[in-house]
């Protein structure tokens, strides 16, 4: 039965096109509002061939970009390569519903690339990590862990790393003050208040090993 | 560009519309040599021959801007006399040490100057520390009073110099080292000098793979010389526009996470040359120079404020006790190499995945696996999270997971909607990014994370009265926290970036308000005025289309909003535009000031027939028509007197890995490179060695358009992971016969580091060259691809070796020597077996040394 | 029903019963300045959540799509030709020019890639050979046709290679690719004639890298949408050709009837996709996604009218600059489709890029039987709905 009832349901809307489905279209006709019917709108109105007006769809119709009922508008930046895209960064309820380029930006004048382009998937893809996950030493596989916990564990071990390297001065007493023992290597994504924090930071508990794609 | 910055490729593609005429040089034919008028195949770490040739055909032939050269570059100046060429010692400048292999820069210096050069000792540090080109730009002191010949014919004049290293340079010689044909040479000569001079400027573009050679400086220095001598820096149109790979890569150098720097260029300090504060502010600033960096001291103690606030006093020389010191190489690869040594406990991975994308995979991973802890921040699921589970060390046993002890922590990081904040784009401009929606699930910002660990570590020391923590604990880190997840506010950090007046509390409009009294704060003196008059001129979006071309009303350029640095220069030495077609900034006798399309990078007022009085020295020794402001000399340099590790002139070297003897010199590679002999870092064999055969093919790597570095942001994403879906190297129809290479099946490449797999692409788009007299191939391959995401593959940066440029500490990546091989590459321990096979046959057996200098006369007995 | 409603030059949406229809729109692609970065197919995909269309490696050049199905709407084609135009649009002349052909001619290097050499199978030094014949084959044209030479394994063969290819002898017509001449090619089974656009005996001097992103041609008489019985394809008010999701069913009649093989089935669902011209994005004044996103303004979108006269004006001006084979493919509303909405400019023949030459709706021939038979049907349709209302009263 469902087929038949597929059939129906979607034909419901269809106008007559050509003598193969001209019998279908009049049969289910007969249980149609006969003003709502397309056969009908396309005998009565402008479209007798309804292949146009008479065919629309009301969710054709009522069809409406999702970025013009966006919530909001964030005005970013395409966090690929250093050309420096503008993006507009649409919203709705939360969610970000769509990436693209910004029309105003003297540097892309709204144009993406294909990885621009593909930033909506970047940022609301599925496979994104959402949780944090910890591999114990020996451990053969991932386990869940607590953010505050890792956190705190992180804390541990730059304190307890930072003590047992620790050089005060060299054999001549000249100072060196530093840990030879913490290493940190970062993206060029980041941002400039996040680089000025991390070298901020480091710097003052004495981890000089901080480094960055920019050397590479 | 088209391939790695489409969208940038727009201008180029306006400007071929507009009658431009487009060539681009690559090993490879590319999408960007489908819409060039010109394409010209080079071989891979040639690129010195080919723009030392360019060099050549400009003085050769006397088609420099004259009057630009004489005024604005070092054209003039007199070279000491003890100077002697690569072209008097067989590949090698004056002053080499043979056993620390750097040089003694003394005899590099203008006449008169030979004792102000850095000796050997200090030129070996320079190159430890990556600070040859201290402070990145304006190099070691040189008073302005140097002799000069104007008429550009004393034979030790900067000009002449030049003109005898290249003149070995001949469009002969082009066409030997580079493969290039002499017409075609010649043809990008002649429209290269045609299309510059007073009324037209010619654009010179390169993607960093350039810096990515154990010579990269110099390819660049190279590039800078013809941009000079052509009249084409500082004028619209014109430059050397370096294509940078990365969203703020630009900002990370500027705010560094580098070990050798502090935010502003400044250096970090070391422990023999910066004991105390003075010494490092006057190593900075260096008393009597002329130029901005005389005010130094300003900047470094604006820092130490926004670094500790009220706790940096004079008394204390504001903090600088609590800096730590360098004492030599900590840049990344010694880093991972200590790893392997078992001496550094922790490593922080910050949206970086060197298991794919740094030189040497397998160097990485086996550091990596040697750790107490690793805390790797990403948006997905990268390899160097899971080189214990899934990394190709596993299938050889390389790697047990039973027996590696490294602690992981992976934590989720907020995307670049999530957060906001700034990234430096490639010209060095600010943009302003809103936050759009808050990170999902566990996802934090970098800011959030390292401000709570600062928060935390502070609270654990809290009483502690060791020294050692006196830093920490007097730390300036009271950021407000906002929303449910307390993420401190982007705008207050970039805020303290732009520094304070202290004494009254408002923000600073430029960094000419910076005191050396601790009066003011500012976290990196060149970002200084992005919070002009209290606005975040970052976030300023005034469309493009309601501006003039130069669009200065939108995000903020550093330094002080200028667009094209150093263009002073587009006006003539009176201040006049060179001409109207090309006139950008000049100056106006009536009002007083310099005017144009861009803020000037001059004193505003500071008319051009300016001169320095007697002893002057700062930004009063800038003359008026000083157009590189930011030069110890005020000019442009065509000859680097100092401050360069490895020659004052760009030289032909072979890459550290070549087929070829180098032509040119018994000097077979860079004699400075900077090199780490070890079993588990071994060298392809080049000439004069023995065995070079073994690896007899030239590769090259790069990005494909569809992807992105490591493929972290990419092999993740279904809608670009279709568009390449799997690792592949390119090769040309002649390779592909002479090894039995079938297109789309499948073949393994094999160096001294490693063997690798991909499937074949036979294509046209690879040619062979004529190199020397003989044919040699050269292959190409994407370097995108890992084990984890929704395409994997083999990495090709597991082939390559760690050898570095030796001012700036990055690898060579972008050529070496390799073999290439139909069918796939053996697994598991047998892999490891088949690439020793290799090194025995190469020679590189244990207690195996490569010659780093290489005389002619050491060939015999060789190949 | 206007008298072309079936065939020849039409404005379609007033056609289609639109009575204040807004202009057509339509897309130009100048593939002159396309640069192949894809971002059309990845733009297309975002706006309108088309799923993915698999990770296949093709190997035809940069082009992994393969061809515009449901789930590819843009599709970037890639071809790779040893040969040159007679201008400079998206062009190189004599890319190769004066570069040398055939194998390696380092005498080390060809004794590597026969695996013979005096050390054979020592360490240090190079591999032992596998097999005579393969090293005969694969070190050096001389040996095309000749018994293993017995001497091959000296290395010297290699030497005397590169005596014969002294610089500047490669000149086109001297020489032949390595494939064509190497035996040694045949015998490993190099499938050169497999690569796209190459031809195997030309030899490689000019060359050039053609790029187009190919789309749905919104046909001015739209094959798909005459057979479609649902109602599912219908002509929007903008003269496009668009498939309403709600209304498909799944028949596939609209497949055979493309004359450019565009529409196709997504295999989960049944259901026929294809590009709408992001009906909904136009519907508010947008340009569809892959408009915006193209870097080098290759894809146009606008007033049909419009992009037809700046395609012109492209045309002309490359033909002026040389480029005489520069031509529009679609614009032509005399054609078997009555012209296309989205029409292209090419620079080599149609089937170069996989397009038809001639493409023709395949109701063109339709239109001599509606004239009469399609007549009587309507009045048998137009009898019948009455009567059916006539009952319902």
């Amino acid at each position: 039965m469902k087929p038949i009832i597929q059939v129906v349901c979607e034909a419901r809307a269809g106008p007559v096109r050509q003598a193969g489905s001209w019998v279908r279209v009049v049969i289910v006709g007969v249980k149609t509002w006969i003003e709502g019917w397309p056969v009908y709108r396309q005998l009565t109105g402008t479209d007798p061939l309804g292949r146009g007006a008479a065919s629309q769809s009301p969710r054709s119709k009522a069809l409406t970009a999702r970025t013009e009922t966006a919530d909001r508008v964030a005005k970013s930046v395409c966090p690929y390569c250093a050309v420096g895209c503008g993006q507009r960064i649409f919203v709705k309820d939360e969610k970000v519903v769509q990436i693209e380029g910004d029309p105003d930006s003297p540097i892309s004048r709204g144009r993406l690339c294909p990885k621009g382009s593909a930033s909506l998937s970047l940022v609301t893809s599925d496979r994104r990590q959402q949780k944090v996950l910890y591999r114990r030493p020996y451990g053969t596989d991932w386990e869940e862990l607590d953010l505050d916990t890792a956190m705190d564990m992180i804390t541990d071990r730059v304190l307890a790393a930072r003590d047992a390297t620790w050089q005060d001065a060299d054999d001549d007493g000249r100072p060196l003050n530093r840990t030879l023992g913490i290493s940190s290597l970062g993206g060029a994504t980041l941002d400039n208040e996040e680089n000025y924090l991390i070298k901020k930071l480091f710097t003052a508990i004495g981890a000089i090993q901080i480094e960055n794609q920019a050397r590479i | 560009m088209a391939e790695a910055h489409p969208v940038g490729f727009q201008w180029v593609v306006e400007a071929k519309n507009r009658g431009a005429k487009v060539i681009h040089v690559d090993p490879r034919f590319t999408r960007t040599s489908a819409l060039a008028h010109t394409y010209l195949p080079v071989r891979a770490g040639a690129d010195i021959a080919f723009l030392g040739g360019v060099i050549n055909y400009i003085l050769s032939n006397e088609k420099d801007f004259r009057e630009y050269v004489v005024a604005y570059t070092n054209a003039s100046m007199l070279v000491s006399e003890d100077f002697q060429d690569t072209e008097d010692l067989d590949g090698l400048f004056s002053g080499y040490d043979s056993e620390l292999n750097t040089y003694d820069q003394g005899s590099w210096q203008y006449a008169g100057q030979q004792d102000e050069g850095q000796e050997e000792g200090e030129s070996h540090a320079d190159r430890e520390t990556a600070s040859g080109l201290e402070q990145e730009s304006h190099g070691p002191p040189i008073p302005a009073d140097v002799p000069r010949d104007p008429t550009l014919q004393d034979p030790r004049c900067v000009y002449q110099v030049l003109k005898r290293h290249y003149a070995r340079y001949t469009p002969e010689v082009v066409e030997r080292l580079c493969g290039v044909p002499q017409e075609k040479f010649l043809e990008v000569c002649e429209a290269w000098t045609a299309n510059s001079g007073r009324e037209r400027t010619t654009a010179l573009v390169y993607s960093v793979g350039w810096t990515q050679h154990s010579v990269g400086v110099q390819y660049i220095r190279a590039g800078a010389i013809i941009q000079l001598l052509l009249g084409n820096m500082g004028r619209p149109g014109g430059g050397v526009m370096a294509l940078r790979g990365h969203a703020s890569i630009q900002g990370s150098t500027d705010i560094p996470t580098l070990f050798n720097l502090l935010p502003g260029y400044l250096p970090m300090p070391h422990f023999q040359q910066h004991q105390t504060f003075d010494q490092w502010i006057d190593a900075i600033r260096h008393p009597e120079q002329s130029g901005f960096w005389a005010n130094a001291k300003s900047y470094a103690v604006s820092l130490l404020k926004s670094y500790w606030g009220d706790a940096a006093t004079e008394e204390n020389d504001y903090g600088y006790g609590w800096m730590p010191r360098l004492t030599g190489d900590h840049g990344t690869y010694q880093q991972v190499l200590d790893m392997i040594d078992g001496k550094i406990k922790g490593y922080f991975l910050l949206g970086q995945n060197p298991a794919v994308g740094s030189a040497h995979g397998k160097a990485q991973r086996l550091g990596m696996a040697n750790l107490d802890w690793l805390v790797v921040r990403d948006l997905y699921m990268i390899e160097s999270a899971t080189f214990w589970k899934n990394g190709p060390e596993i299938a050889t046993g390389e790697i047990v997971p039973e027996e590696c002890k490294t602690e992981v922590f992976f934590m989720p990081a907020a995307s670049h909607a999530e957060k906001e904040g700034t990234f430096t784009q490639t010209q060095r401009m600010l943009q302003w990014r809103e936050k759009a929606v808050e990170p999902p699930g566990e996802a934090r910002s970098e800011l959030w994370f390292f401000y709570h660990l600062g928060r935390k570590i502070k609270e654990r020391l809290a009483g502690s009265t060791r020294p050692r923590d006196e830093g920490v604990l007097n730390l300036a880190w009271d950021y407000p926290v906002h929303g449910e997840l307390s993420e401190p506010s982007g705008e207050d950090v970039l805020k303290e970036i732009n520094g304070y007046d202290l004494t009254t509390g408002k923000l600073l409009s430029t960094f000419t308000e910076m005191k050396p009294d601790g009066s003011t704060s500012g976290g990196c003196w060149i970002y200084t005025g992005v919070y002009q008059d209290g606005v975040n001129q970052a976030a300023r979006r005034k469309p493009g289309s309601e501006q003039n071309y130069v669009a200065l009303e939108w995000g903020w350029v550093w330094p002080a909003n200028r667009r094209t640095l150093y263009n002073r220069a587009s006006a003539d030495p009176d201040g006049k535009p060179w001409s109207e077609r090309k006139k950008y900034v000049w100056w106006d006798a009536e009002k007083g000031e310099w005017v144009g399309d861009d803020v000037p990078d001059f004193e505003k007022t500071k008319p051009p027939s300016y001169r320095p009085p007697e002893g002057a020295s700062g930004v009063e020794a800038i003359s008026g028509d000083d157009a590189f402001i930011m030069q110890g000399d005020g000019k442009g340099w065509l000859y680097a007197p100092s401050g360069l590790i490895d020659g004052p002139m760009p030289t032909h070297y072979e890459p550290a890995e070549s087929v070829f003897r180098n032509p040119l010199y018994g000097q077979q590679a860079n004699p400075t490179r900077k090199v780490y002999e070890r079993s588990d870092n071994l060298t392809n064999p080049s000439p004069p060695e023995k065995h070079s055969e073994v690896f007899p093919y030239v590769f090259s790597t790069s990005r494909l358009t569809e992807h992105h570095t490591a493929g972290g942001m990419s092999r993740q994403l279904a809608y670009l992971s279709e568009l390449q879906p799997e690792m592949f190297v390119e090769v040309s129809p002649e390779l592909a016969a002479e090894r039995g290479l079938e297109h789309m099946g499948w073949a393994h490449m094999v160096t001294a580091r490693a063997a690798i797999e991909a499937r074949v692409m036979v294509t046209d788009r690879l040619t062979p060259l004529r190199i020397d007299g003989r044919v040699v191939h050269q292959l190409w391959m994407p370097y995108h691809w890992g084990s984890e995401g929704l395409v994997t593959g083999d990495s090709a940066n597991d082939l390559i070796g760690i050898t570095l440029d030796p001012n700036v500490l990055i690898q060579e990546s972008k050529v070496g020597t390799c073999d290439i091989q139909p069918g796939r590459r053996p697994t598991g321990p047998e892999l490891l077996t088949y690439v020793q096979g290799y090194r025995d046959r190469a020679g590189l057996t244990p207690g195996h040394h490569t010659p780093i200098e290489t005389p002619r006369d050491a060939d015999d007995g060789q190949q | 029903m206007g008298s072309n409603s079936l065939y020849g030059p039409l404005d379609p949406a007033p056609d289609a019963g639109y009575t204040d229809a807004p202009p057509r729109m339509g897309f130009f692609t100048d593939t002159s300045v396309c640069i192949g970065c894809k971002a059309c197919e990845v733009a297309c995909k975002t706006w309108n959540a088309v799923p993915d269309d698999g990770f296949d490696l093709l190997g035809q050049s940069y082009d992994n799509t393969g061809g515009l199905t449901a789930n590819s709407w843009r599709h970037v084609a890639f071809i790779e030709q040893p040969r040159s135009s007679s201008g400079a649009a998206t062009d190189t002349p004599g890319a190769f020019a004066g570069l040398p052909v055939g194998p390696s001619s380092i005498p080390a290097t060809n004794v590597v890639a026969a695996r013979t050499a005096p050390d054979t199978g020592t360490a240090p030094g190079i591999p032992p050979a596998v097999d005579a014949l393969a090293a005969a084959a694969t070190a050096g044209s001389e040996f095309l046709g000749a018994p293993a030479a017995p001497g091959c394994g000296s290395g010297g063969c290699g030497s005397s290679h590169s005596g014969a290819a002294t610089p500047g002898s490669a000149s086109p017509g001297s020489a032949t690719p390595g494939s064509a001449q190497a035996g040694g090619g045949q015998f490993l089974g190099m499938p050169m004639t497999d690569l796209p656009g190459r031809v195997a005996e030309a030899p490689r001097t000019d060359f050039r890298w053609l790029m187009m992103s190919n789309v749905c041609k919104h046909c001015t008489h739209a094959g798909c949408l005459d057979v479609c019985p649902t109602g599912a394809l219908f002509r929007t008010e903008f003269g496009t050709v668009v498939v309403q999701e709600d209304i498909c069913n799944g028949c596939g009649y609209c497949i055979s009837a493309c004359p450019y093989g565009v529409i196709d089935r997504r295999e989960d669902d049944g259901r026929a996709w294809k590009c709408t011209l992001c009906y909904d994005r136009i519907g508010d004044g947008l340009t569809p996604a892959c408009a915006q996103a193209c870097p080098t303004e290759s894809i146009q979108f606008g007033e049909l009218s419009e992009l037809r006269e700046r395609a012109a004006r492209r045309v002309k001006n490359l033909q002026e600059n040389g480029v005489a084979e520069a031509r529009l493919y679609g614009h032509d509303s005399s054609d078997g489709v009555g012209g296309d909405g989205a029409f292209f400019l090419l620079l080599d023949e149609p089937e170069v890029y996989g397009l038809p030459p001639d493409p023709h709706v395949p109701t063109r021939d339709v239109v001599s039987m509606w004239k009469r038979a399609g007549l009587a049907a309507l009045t048998m349709a137009a009898t019948a709905v009455v009567a059916f209302a006539g009952r319902r009263q």
